[in-house]
């Protein structure tokens, strides 16, 4: 049982409980093992940190500000060489480079896919994995029993398998770019079937939208490298305030993009 | 092992806009009342600050303030022929979870329905005929209250928030401006309307040259700083574009956090538990009253939090499931028409038009979630639907909540999805396009329904609650006419080329479309058709209250949350007007 509820519990008066605040019961969790540290990285906006009770006050606790998590080194984490490879290929033919703006690659896309995939969207901690798995209609969306991290998995190897059954033993990146569209066109329709357990259409769905996300996102994720996906399409990035512009109808906006991290030229390159 | 606490007057099971709403009306009343939140405390400066809350990967596609479905999610199927299969990932709807729950991470559009709205049966009877409302399976009844009665309450739901707008109809005087077709009004928007950027300014000319008449949404975005009557102060709204999906971090959006909270949590008669999910209403054995409720905390212990009188203040869904959960009124049976808990699900019909132009920098990251210029004109019964085979309508908006680049790309026609082509045209298109909002209403069909899963079950080892639900022949014509009057305008403002997206197909919970969720505990005047009164007093176990859109009997063509709000506050009034004296039916069966 938690203190707060043994005090209403045991107390004749409830009225006498008062300015029971967060930082209170942020101490009283320490009993039960949760130190000041761990609580303050409990505190990530979600459910499932520890049951709280507040009356008299509005709660204030320092130090627990929600603020995002960032990617950090440089290294994949959670692609293998051959995967990296597949990744790569892909990334690069789904967004791909020239004068007009950054490719997927130059952007930092599958570095970013590697940390997603990493971390806790990877382990889809914001998906329902239980069973049982029937494969449904289009509209009810996704049901496979794979995380995201699993399905990557399985759906890189399923394609190498069916690109080399197809291609002369040739994994995907080795194959030429009018070839990759081919294959990546066929997931996209599902007109290319996989084994593996591998929905072709999900995976290709999760991929284009992962890869689109890390062209377009904050770069603290790690892609959008310079921001220059910002800049090629216009978007000013993390921007508080546009009140001085709201009439000034027609005129382009002439800031550079900003991140949370600041601009590109505030930091060498 | 299940821990009994201290009784109290009033228990909240959930706390969104209707539990803040509420426990502020019942601890003025002087009663002791405790709110259990599944979720966690949110706050502005802890939570969304500006520092880090236009975050577009983290909040909108990372689910950050929404349900974590890994802990419980519906099943959804379009008919009973098909299995119920989970919402595996969130998309169609982006429920809430946690302190200000939705009220966080909405956009901030404030409507009233339309008085013919609260009529949908005997009005549209009166007009077209009784064919008219019930072809196609309709099930459409009228709501028990209506606008005149619900205006004070419409009225303090504004003040509350500080809407920003402009009255079409100050008690029954048309107002340039305004929204002609409005219900009365007794008094003018607490604040002006936001100024309009360039594409609503836009759409608002081509639809004044079609002879529409155009007005500015009315939002929860400020316009300007604003007091509300509980001493709680908002902020003028920067225009950053991140409403919907996302917390305010400039205290400009009308949520509980910024309208309720600073005044409810100082009061010594309110208790707010967090991480603290209610199982289930208890009980007397004769079934006729609730004795309090059951929950567990994130720790996992279970208390009964014994109570006078028990308000279900949580989401429309979750309600509707603990009065299934609970042997509450009698579950709705599709194939017998008979039982009502679960009956009249609905949603709301969306579709919208693209508009690019190559001529005109329109700059659409600079918004709000209610940034837009409307017309009414095609909403509900404000025209005459004689031969067009449906009722309803929508209205149709040039919003522009936003520029948020991984969501809010438009490219042309026949663009594909991915290549270079894809990247020239987003390049090409993103400051010089737009989109045409048509939000329609969605008329309640004896197939759509919410009932328990017989399958799947949550981390509670409950039933998941399970919806039937597609789009009918009425609102597949009423989006085609609808969406065929948004097109015309877009037409009208001489873009270089435009793109329709119409509503086809069965309902799919993969694309975002949006959280208006309606209906399943639903109200009217008898409790042979209803599960509330007009009071939203459950008919069956009199000192139980459901709050919420699950009361709609149907949706309209407007956002739900102002009306959600004055059925909240129009029952808290006659709670602690005639019911705390007097505990009992508030309406006669």
């Amino acid at each position: 049982m938690s203190s707060h509820d043994e005090l209403d519990v045991l107390r004749s008066d409830p009225e006498s409980i008062v300015d029971l605040d967060r930082r209170r019961f942020l101490v009283g969790g320490a009993v039960a093992g949760i130190g000041g540290v761990a609580a303050a990285a409990i505190h990530d906006g979600e459910l499932g940190g520890p049951p709280q009770s507040f009356r008299g006050s509005v709660p204030w606790q320092e130090g627990t500000a929600d603020a995002p998590p960032g990617a950090s080194g440089s290294a994949y984490a959670f692609f293998s060489p051959a995967e990296a490879l597949f990744i790569e290929a892909a990334v690069a033919r789904l967004i791909p480079n020239d004068e007009v703006g950054p490719g997927g690659v130059e952007a930092g896309v599958p570095f970013f896919l590697d940390r997603q995939l990493a971390g806790r969207f990877g382990q889809g901690d914001h998906y329902f994995l239980g069973g049982p798995w029937p494969k449904g209609t289009p509209e009810q969306g996704y049901q496979s029993r794979f995380s995201p991290a699993q399905l990557y998995r399985a759906a890189i190897m399923a394609i190498d398998q069916y690109v080399g059954a197809n291609f002369n033993g040739a994994a995907f990146s080795k194959i030429a770019t009018g070839d990759q569209d081919k294959v990546l066109k066929g997931l996209e329709s599902g007109d290319i079937q996989l084994d593996g357990g591998v929905d072709s259409k999900s995976f290709f769905g999760m991929l284009l939208q992962n890869t689109k996300e890390g062209y377009f996102s904050d770069p603290i994720y790690g892609g959008n490298k310079n921001m220059a996906a910002w800049q090629m399409i216009g978007f000013p990035g993390a921007h508080y305030d546009y009140k001085e512009w709201v009439p000034r109808h027609g005129e382009r906006v002439p800031y550079p993009p900003v991140g949370f991290k600041g601009r590109p030229g505030w930091t060498e390159s | 092992m299940t821990t009994t606490l201290k009784p109290v007057d009033a228990v909240l099971v959930g706390f969104g806009w209707t539990g803040a709403i509420m426990g502020q009306q019942l601890c003025d009343a002087g009663l002791n009342v405790v709110a259990l939140e599944r979720g966690p405390w949110r706050d502005t400066a802890t939570d969304f600050a500006t520092g880090f809350a236009q975050d577009e990967l983290r909040y909108m596609w990372r689910h950050h303030l929404f349900q974590n479905v890994a802990y419980d999610t519906l099943t959804i199927r379009n008919n009973t022929t098909q299995q119920a299969l989970p919402m595996r990932h969130l998309g169609a709807f982006l429920l809430g979870t946690g302190v200000g729950s939705g009220g966080v991470h909405w956009n901030g559009q404030i409507w009233r329905f339309l008085p013919s709205d609260f009529l949908t049966k005997s009005h549209n009877q009166q007009r077209y005929g009784k064919k008219a409302v019930s072809d196609y399976d309709l099930t459409v009844q009228d709501w028990g209250v209506t606008y005149d009665e619900l205006e004070p309450y419409y009225d303090q739901f504004d003040r509350l928030c500080g809407t920003s707008g402009k009255a079409g109809n100050l008690n029954g005087k048309i107002q340039p401006g305004g929204n002609p077709f409005e219900g009365p009004r007794s008094s003018e928007y607490p604040t002006p309307p936001m100024i309009q950027t360039y594409a609503p300014t836009l759409f608002g000319k081509a639809a004044a040259e079609l002879g529409h008449h155009p007005f500015p949404h009315p939002t929860g975005n400020l316009s300007e700083a604003y007091i509300n009557p509980l001493g709680a102060q908002l902020g003028a709204c920067t225009y950053c574009g991140f409403c919907e999906k996302f917390g305010c971090g400039n205290y400009s959006k009308a949520s509980p956090q910024t309208t309720v909270l600073p005044y409810l949590m100082r009061k010594p008669n309110f208790t707010l538990k967090t991480e603290s999910e209610v199982l289930r209403v208890q009980l007397t054995p004769d079934r006729k009253r609730a004795t309090g409720v059951t929950y567990v905390n994130s720790a996992g212990e279970e208390f009964f939090q014994p109570s006078e009188m028990v308000i279900l203040s949580a989401y429309v869904l979750q309600n509707v499931r603990l009065l299934l959960l609970s042997g509450i009124g009698r579950p709705y049976d599709p194939k017998t028409g008979e039982g009502i808990v679960g009956k009249n699900y609905a949603y709301q019909t969306m579709s919208s038009v693209n508009v690019f132009f190559d001529d005109k920098i329109l700059n659409p990251f600079i918004g709000a979630g209610a940034l837009a210029t409307v017309i009414d004109d095609f909403n509900g019964d404000n025209f005459d639907h004689s031969g067009l085979g449906f009722i309803g309508g929508a209205y149709i908006a040039g919003m522009v909540t936003g520029g948020r680049p991984i969501e809010m790309i438009y490219t042309p026609q026949g663009t594909p999805n991915w290549g270079l082509e894809w990247k020239h045209a987003a390049a090409k298109n993103y400051l010089r396009s737009f989109s045409l909002s048509v939000h329609g209403s969605c008329m309640s069909h004896r197939g759509n329904y919410l009932d328990l899963d017989p399958t799947y079950r949550d981390i509670h080892g409950r039933p998941m609650l399970r919806m039937t639900f597609d789009f009918t022949e009425n609102e597949h014509k009423m989006s085609d006419f609808l969406t065929d009057r948004a097109a015309e305008v877009a037409r009208a403002m001489k873009p270089r080329e435009i793109k329709l997206n119409r509503r086809t197909g069965s309902f799919s919970v993969v694309p975002y479309q949006t959280t208006h969720n309606t209906g399943g505990a639903i109200m009217g005047s008898s409790p042979e058709d209803s599960v509330v009164n007009k009071y939203l007093q459950c008919w069956d176990v009199p000192n139980l209250f459901s709050m919420g859109a699950g009361a709609f009997p149907q949706n309209a063509g407007y956002n739900p949350t102002g009306t959600v709000a004055a059925l909240t506050y129009h029952a808290a009034r006659e709670i602690t007007t005639r019911y705390l004296k007097n505990p009992g039916p508030l309406v006669q069966a």
